[in-house]
């Protein structure tokens, strides 16, 4: 993976950088010794690491916008960051550019129940916001796995996911206004407690935008009224296929589960080994579904699923009757990560959408890639909306190993594509599919993208090297090809 | 009169935006053109009718997808989804009863991110839309999003265009989700609230899952279809409640029993007479023709204070959040009066004639580094403003 090359007049002027920084954020709010950057040399995707050249940590939208102003004016990069719990590294530091850190915005600003939603400062934590509200009985609905760590910050960076979002949508889905800055320095807000912002939804559009068009200081959340009940099911079937069909079966009937959850053998038997969670050894696919909402539904259409269950031929069925037992199904699922870790010195996270009912072919074909790789891969799979992550073991102590497993990888993805997905589902391009971009996008797409940042930040100075692999200047984006001679009325029907 | 180009395939698209972009002539983009009142009149040099770009090319209802050409009439989408029991669940309104036109087509829909009541529960047309296919005002194809919900891969421009009232490309295939129609709708009708702010926020802070909001003051109410509102002599507020059978009916009673204290009296519609009442309310079917209209987005809670102070006729939907406001005409439409109202938030002139819409903000304006920024997103996709110059 190649980052553009460090600019060695900027390194050349790292003291001039840190006191126009140190002018701007007094006290320890300025990283500068090599010990300290080191805990931010990397983020989720940990094959790669760099020093940054310095590290600044804000504490108010002021001194962001000072900070973005100051670095746009002395031409210094800037990559934001959160928690660092991004897997696609898209906080991976750049060797000349400042990584700004929002690990202070820590503040809960405002809880508004009688407008379902939290104001939160982008360096709280995930799990900080259901905490916030769940004495009343209300939660924030997107629960990534990395919800105790990740920030709300990092969540509208990467437009983060999680098993619920089948029924209660990704971040963008419940997301309602930010107060952002931009690269020169103006503080913009989008949005508010009402809905759907006014003008063009740039909302939307900086969702997932990875910390390429501005810095997010300021997020206001959709929070939601906890479900009276919730129960789980394990659903074991003999072969992936009659898992995929019974997930299509489940839906087209017209039941949107709040979870839906989908393992195979490899993923089933880590997880089951390394905590009891009730998993059956002898399938080849396990589901867990949850149905939440009140009792009565609830029991509705956990009877409809046992029912449809039963019909497209499962091998195993189980229905949590406590909510210590519901916990339980989760537990192996929840816990999927260290799981593999136990059987695996090193694994890549995948993360690419399908279309569902391609799911059968798609596990063949990369069982067969597997095989020709020589590693092992073992799949978690957001099945009710077709988000599939498949683990690749390896080992980097074994010279080669990771270039085969990145390799893997990118097959991996190459396949979702063409079965009509997409690169990625939750965890953003970053740097580490960045150069598979071209899979899905003609260069035209890309660079009216990229028109789009030109538009937030005209420097090209906020997180350079991420989700695009080709950059561009922005004068060049801007020129338009414009044929000399006036074109003649086209060959089109008129009226 | 202006040409009217009415390409019969994607390449004639390109070819007729090309063609704009060399001779500096601008387009309005129009499907049906069942929402020009939207916004200020275009007055461009030619017409490019996206009618015949025409079809629904991919639907898989056990995928919950749909994808069609811009083109494509809502009527023949309907109907598709009808027969596999499927729906839009952000429930776009029918421009009927505001511009007097039936139909419209999927670029259109999404184009203008027309939702509807369900929209507080389910999400807006720009969170159902997947993906889309476009020409550019550089004159180039691109492409954005895909077919799958779950989607990370770049900008989602996908937003972006929702709602961007065809100013920042010629979208010629759009993919957007599909949901299941719930098994049974029933609606909670809750007569002369003490306060509907409270009643609505009661509702909506409990666990009952309720798919529409909406508040009829009395006048409004004795226009509706349904006797049991049109003949309540008071206020009407009403919930609505979808989903299994089993679980409506618990949760209709919870709701009633929730509800009773804080109103004169409940009643319950049933599913014919629900259906009939959330059209009303969806297509703003209260207001006689010549009444100026405007729709108020606002922080749900501030909706109800923020219309009685206007002294026009309304109806509260998304729970507070969205005020349809009926004026009696004026030359500005009473712009300043309405705006200031609000303390945030944005609103829309949905109706009036084109004479007053060409003199005031059809819509919100935005304060000074906002503007600036919107005007060059707008650069990227259209540097020369050939699409729909003015409208916006």
């Amino acid at each position: 993976m190649k980052m553009p090359k460090p600019d060695q007049d900027i390194i050349a002027r790292r003291s001039e950088i840190i006191r126009r920084l140190q002018a701007i954020v007094p006290g320890d709010g300025v990283i500068t010794n090599e010990n300290e950057l080191s805990v931010f040399e990397c983020d989720g995707l940990m094959a790669y690491k760099q020093l940054p050249m310095v590290v600044v940590l804000p504490e108010s939208t002021q001194q962001v916008s000072n900070i973005l102003k100051a670095c746009q004016d002395m031409g210094v990069k800037i990559v934001p960051r959160g928690a660092g719990t991004g897997l696609s590294g898209g906080a991976l530091p750049l060797a000349d550019g400042v990584t700004l850190g929002l690990s202070k915005f820590n503040k809960i600003l405002d809880i508004d129940l009688d407008n379902r939603c939290a104001v939160v400062q982008p360096g709280v934590t995930n799990q900080a916001v259901t905490n916030a509200v769940m004495d009343d009985n209300f939660y924030y609905a997107p629960d990534p796995s990395s919800k105790i760590a990740c920030t709300i910050g990092g969540n509208v960076a990467e437009n983060a996911g999680g098993m619920h979002c089948l029924k209660y949508g990704l971040t963008t889905n419940n997301l309602l206004g930010v107060e952002m800055v931009l690269m020169d320095g103006d503080v913009i807000r989008l949005g508010g407690k009402h809905l759907d912002a006014g003008g063009l939804d740039l909302l939307g559009a900086i969702t997932g935008s990875e910390g390429l068009l501005g810095i997010i200081t300021e997020v206001t959340v959709r929070i939601l009224k906890k479900p009276q009940t919730a129960r789980a099911m394990l659903v074991g079937f003999d072969t992936v296929a009659a898992g995929g069909n019974c997930v299509a079966k489940i839906i087209s009937s017209g039941i949107v589960p709040g979870a839906m959850e989908m393992m195979d053998k490899v993923a089933i038997d880590a997880m089951q080994r390394f905590v009891d969670s009730g998993y059956p050894l002898d399938v080849e696919a396990l589901l867990v579904v949850e149905l939440d909402g009140p009792e009565a539904e609830v029991d509705y259409l956990v009877e409809r699923i046992e029912q449809i269950s039963k019909d497209v031929g499962s091998t195993f069925l189980r229905v949590s009757q406590t909510e210590q037992e519901r916990e339980q199904f989760w537990k192996g699922r929840m816990s999927a990560f260290p799981s593999i870790g136990r059987i695996s010195p090193d694994y890549l996270t995948m993360d690419g959408t399908i279309p569902r009912h391609r799911l059968p072919d798609v596990l063949t074909r990369m069982n067969e890639l597997s095989e020709q790789f020589g590693l092992r891969v073992a799949n978690v799979f957001h099945a009710g909306d077709g988000n599939l992550h498949p683990l690749i073991l390896y080992d980097a102590n074994v010279p080669g190993d990771l270039d085969k497993a990145e390799e893997f990888g990118s097959e991996i993805l190459k396949l979702c594509v063409e079965v009509g997905g997409v690169l990625s589902g939750e965890h953003g391009i970053g740097v580490e599919k960045r150069d598979l971009m071209g899979e899905m996008f003609t260069e035209d797409d890309m660079k009216q993208q990229q028109r789009l940042k030109c538009a937030f930040d005209t420097s090209g100075l906020l997180n350079p090297g991420k989700v695009y692999p080709t950059l561009h200047r922005c004068a060049e984006l801007g020129h338009m090809h414009v044929h000399g001679g006036k074109l003649p009325f086209p060959d089109i029907p008129r009226y | 009169m202006a040409d009217i180009f009415k390409p019969e395939k994607g390449t004639q698209v390109l070819d007729a935006v090309k063609w704009a972009v060399s001779n500096k002539a601008s387009l309005e983009i129009i499907g049906q053109g069942t929402k020009r009142g939207l916004g200020r009149a275009v007055e461009a040099k030619a017409v490019l009718d996206m009618s015949n770009i025409s079809g629904i090319t991919l639907y898989e209802p056990e995928e919950l997808v749909m994808t069609a050409r811009a083109g494509t009439p809502l009527t023949e989408v309907q109907a598709a989804l009808d027969d596999a029991n499927q729906m839009l669940a952000f429930e776009p309104w029918s421009p009927k009863s505001i511009y007097g036109a039936e139909g419209g087509t999927v670029g259109g829909m999404f184009a203008a991110n027309v939702s509807g009541p369900r929209r507080i529960l389910a999400g807006a047309a720009r969170d159902h839309m997947l993906g889309f296919k476009a020409v550019s005002g550089r004159g180039e194809d691109f492409k954005s999003g895909g077919r799958v919900v779950k989607n990370v891969t770049g900008f989602d421009l996908t937003k972006l265009m929702a709602g961007s009232m065809g100013t920042l490309g010629v979208m010629t295939e759009v993919s957007f989700k599909v949901l299941p129609k719930p098994e049974k709708s029933r609606t909670v009708l809750l007569f002369g609230a003490s306060s509907e702010t409270k009643a609505m926020i009661a509702a909506q802070s409990s666990p009952y899952e309720v798919s529409g909001y909406a508040h009829l003051p009395r006048s409004m109410a004795e226009r509706s279809s349904v006797d049991y509102v049109k003949n309540a002599g008071q206020d009407v507020t009403a919930f609505r409640i979808e989903g299994p059978a089993p679980s409506v009916t618990v949760r209709c009673e919870a709701l009633r029993k929730l509800l009773a204290p804080l109103g004169e009296s409940v009643e319950e519609l049933h599913t014919t007479n629900s259906q009939a009442l959330w059209a009303e309310i969806r297509d703003v079917s209260y207001f006689t023709p010549e009444k100026q209209i405007w729709r108020l987005s606002v922080t749900p809670s501030e909706g109800p204070e923020i219309a009685k102070s206007l002294n026009g006729e309304y109806v509260l939907d998304w729970a507070g959040g969205l005020i349809w406001l009926a004026l009696d005409p004026s030359d500005d439409a009473e712009v300043d009066k309405v705006r200031g109202a609000m303390q945030s938030g944005h609103a829309t002139c949905m109706r009036a004639a084109d004479a007053v819409r060409a003199k005031i903000d059809v819509f919100q304006p935005q304060d000074t580094a906002l503007a600036a920024l919107t005007k060059r997103v707008r650069a990227g996709f259209d540097p020369h403003g050939i699409f729909n110059p003015g409208r916006v």
